[in-house]
């Protein structure tokens, strides 16, 4: 039944590659813990290390500057706490993994402000780093998860560079989407998940410029060159690995995935002039649109497009089941009932016009219920 | 793979054997069917609250969550998703000695202990806390007596792993539980190779924490869990944060194909645990009688009675460690714990014990497990033999004992 369904919530995970299941299945067959001397420990180890050169390759990074983790949570909070930093500098508009784990640290934490159409303030960031004591880290996204706006990583890395501050780029959502090259970023460390470019969930990287010392939070067996203890999930790494390469070819074909979003967005307002997509002014994934229907909550969107059989979502999938309004709309300058009335489309590889088509013809119909009822109209109260 | 030896007295062998299932297991088949459906079609986030996707896959977390709680007697609810028995070590010690800094700043735990408590322990130390590092008997066992003394009033956490990753011995953990439980410490228990081998009861044992790894029984690796109890509450500062999941205690999304090979898992364990013990109970006798019939000067490490069938640690005394593992490369063992076995330093489990350097420097674990066969057994056994005696051969030291020469009166010339 699930096959029968238009997928297109590929921002909160993407369906597994064959070739990338297929990496994990014969690791598995395999067995093996790579930390053994013999035989069939060096296989695995040998798996393990192909991975890394891949999962390097993607970014510009160097195999050993590579470290596995169990996904991108944790390598945000490997990287929120690489060094005992006095300030955490982030963008309002970070993963909760950011925000969180920034807040749970000792540091002073400033959250940087985004303009209306979602885009780091670049004026207020330097204002953060001005008169900092170090160690200072500067935390920016390269796409954000629900709107997939740009963020100008580039320049807030030149930023935190002229004041001594290291800096920290969450790529999630950007890489297998646009070319990622850690070092034009001028990134110190770089946090990727398989399972957003697909590769399999439970794996993620921290990339760590050559030369920069991660304090580990996880002690033991020394893994990962001693920043990251404990037994590498090799199954998970070698479809990362597998992932990683069919991701390098996905970026070059991303053009017809934007195709088919410009497409969606075109009709979206042409049917429907009172919808708003958020962050439609400025560079964007190819494959994100969030899309708002003030008077109408996300909540009833998204039942009504699953009852159609089209997966979207409401927002990030991780906030274990608490409906709440957008923190990134809301920092973008919705008002409650706006950030509270979006949902996200976000399309992947495996998509096509028919399930977009699908998509519009529900989404458009909930629209003309709504109006019926009076619910729907303009979004002018947009600004909180 | 070709072999040094003359396989034609045991046609169906194939070498390498892997008798290193203390180190990693291989995944069983069936755990690999059931995971199958989420490398395919049912690819979900199990956090997506707005689709079939996500709800298939946090159906599945749940039954997996179900199936681990089952084999340790918790609920469903007190079971924590981990990224490994690794990570659960670190959460359990470093978030419960974190929380409660401010009432009890001592922690206790055990020489033996695997290398993450260790290290997780050596780490709060530099945040300020207590750590008491018991010895252990010569059998590997927690003296009782020495325990009642060391916990107190300060102690916010015992620390005691179910079963020794090298030399298999079982610490009496119910005994330990009741002792933490009178002083009001939790007990913290490092099940990484006791769930699925031996039973285990967290009510019965008053266990507090638990750690579970997934790879060494025979689920895949990347995925554990950790037992939090919640009654009496146990509360702990988690190592990563972001949103929210596991009852706060874990965030990050969960791999939905890695908990259902954990929870599959278990219950294949739980159901198989008495059969699997007799039959592996079988094979390691056959080894051990298979050695010391035709080996002198063999010793088993760690408590002969109190121990998992699938361990066996043997000291090879007169021969060198390294040409031991080198002489008998066709077959999988480790001269210690995986995690160390890049390292040339004598096992600090078998010095704990007592066992002198020379003989920690040649001794080996044998792990056996549910895909031994007896006819790897006895090749095995015959490899290790003939290589032992080979080596024997070769060794002065063997020529001198076989003298009478006691070995250690001798004073070498420094140079």
């Amino acid at each position: 039944m699930a096959a029968t369904i238009a997928y297109l919530d590929y921002n909160a995970t993407a369906p597994i590659r064959e070739a990338a299941a297929r990496a994990v299945v014969e690791a598995m067959e395999v067995g093996g813990n790579p930390s053994s001397v013999h035989a069939s420990g060096r296989r695995a180890r040998k798996i393990v290390e192909a991975a890394r050169g891949q999962v390097a390759t993607l970014v510009g990074a160097k195999p050993m500057e590579v470290i596995f983790t169990s996904g991108g949570t944790e390598a945000n909070n490997l990287a929120l706490n690489a060094l005992p930093f006095r300030r955490l500098i982030v963008s309002a508009i970070e993963h909760d993994s950011i925000l969180a784990a920034a807040a749970a640290t000792d540091a002073d934490f400033v959250a940087v402000p985004v303009d209306r159409d979602g885009v780091l303030d670049l004026a207020a960031l330097e204002a953060a780093l001005a008169g900092c004591e170090g160690p200072v880290l500067v935390s920016v996204m390269l796409a954000n998860n629900e709107t997939g706006v740009l963020q100008p990583v580039r320049e807030a890395a030149g930023l935190a560079r002229e004041h001594g501050a290291l800096v920290h780029c969450d790529a999630t959502q950007a890489v297998g989407r646009i070319a990622v090259d850690m070092v034009e970023l001028g990134a110190d460390m770089l946090t990727l998940s398989a399972h957003k470019l697909g590769g399999p969930q439970g794996v993620g990287a921290l990339i760590v410029r050559e030369g920069l010392d991660v304090q580990p939070r996880q002690h033991g067996g020394g893994q990962e060159f001693g920043r990251r203890a404990g037994t590498e999930n090799v199954p998970g790494i070698a479809g990362f690995g597998a992932a990683a390469i069919i991701a390098l070819d996905e970026v070059a074909r991303a053009g017809k995935i934007a195709a088919l979003r410009d497409g969606l967005e075109r009709q979206i307002k042409r049917s429907v002039p009172a919808a708003l997509i958020w962050g439609e002014a400025v560079p964007r994934l190819p494959n994100t649109c969030c899309i708002g229907l003030a008077g109408v909550p996300s909540e009833t969107q998204v039942m009504a497009l699953d009852l159609a059989g089209v997966a979207v979502s409401a927002g990030a999938a991780c906030s274990s089941g608490k409906v709440r309004p957008s923190h990134v709309l809301r920092a973008m300058g919705a008002s409650p009932d706006a950030a509270a009335s979006s949902i996200r489309v976000s399309l992947g590889a495996a998509s096509t016009a028919a399930d977009t088509e699908r998509f519009l013809t529900a989404w458009i119909g909930l629209y003309a219920r709504a109006n019926r009822h009076g619910s729907a109209h303009a979004p002018a109260a947009r600004r909180a | 793979m070709t072999s040094m030896h003359d396989t034609s007295r045991t046609p169906n062998i194939k070498v390498p054997i892997y008798l290193d299932y203390q180190a990693t297991t291989p995944v069983d088949p069936r755990v690999l069917d059931a995971m199958m459906p989420f490398f395919t079609n049912q690819f979900g986030n199990p956090h997506s609250r707005s689709h079939k996707f996500g709800w298939d896959a946090e159906e599945a977390v749940e039954v997996a969550r179900g199936q681990v709680a089952h084999i340790i007697n918790a609920d469903p609810k007190e079971v924590v998703f981990t990224s490994g028995a690794t990570e659960s070590n670190n959460l359990a010690i470093k978030g419960v000695a974190r929380f409660y800094k401010d009432r009890r700043n001592h922690i206790v735990t055990v020489l033996t202990e695997h290398k993450c408590v260790l290290d997780s322990c050596r780490h709060l130390e530099q945040e300020g806390f207590k750590v008491t590092y018991l010895p252990v008997k010569q059998n590997g066992l927690v003296d009782l007596d020495l325990l009642r003394e060391t916990v107190t009033d300060k102690t916010v956490l015992v620390s005691i792993m179910a079963v020794n990753n090298e030399i298999g011995v079982i610490q009496p953990l119910a005994e330990i539980g009741a002792i933490c439980r009178a002083k009001g410490a939790f007990f913290h228990c490092d099940a990484a190779q006791g769930v699925g081998k031996i039973p285990i009861d967290v009510e019965a044992m008053k266990i507090d924490l638990m750690s579970i790894s997934g790879h060494k029984i025979y689920a895949p690796k990347g995925i554990g869990a950790l037992f939090v109890r919640r009654k009496p509450r146990v509360r702990l500062e988690p190592l990563f944060s972001g949103g929210g999941q596991e009852r706060g205690f874990r965030s990050g999304t969960l791999a939905p194909a890695l908990c259902v090979g954990i929870g599959t898992a278990c219950a294949i364990a739980e159901k198989e645990m008495g059969a699997d013990n007799e039959r592996i109970r079988k094979l390691a006798d056959r080894f051990y009688q298979g050695i010391m019939a035709r080996t002198p000067e063999v010793f088993l490490n760690g408590d002969r009675e109190q121990r998992i069938p699938g361990n066996l640690n043997l000291s090879f005394a007169y021969v060198e460690g390294e040409s031991m593992l080198m002489g008998i490369k066709e077959l999988a063992v480790s001269s210690g714990s995986a995690c160390t076995s890049a390292s040339l330093e004598p096992s600090y489990v078998l010095r704990a014990l007592g066992v002198e350097e020379a003989m920690a420097h040649t001794s080996i674990r044998i792990g056996l497990g549910r895909f031994t066969t007896e006819a790897e057994v006895d090749y095995a056994v015959q490899t290790i033999n003939e290589r032992v005696g080979k080596l024997r051969e070769l060794s002065p030291l063997w020529e001198m004992a076989q003298e009478g020469i006691d070995i250690k009166s001798i004073e070498w010339a420094a140079h």
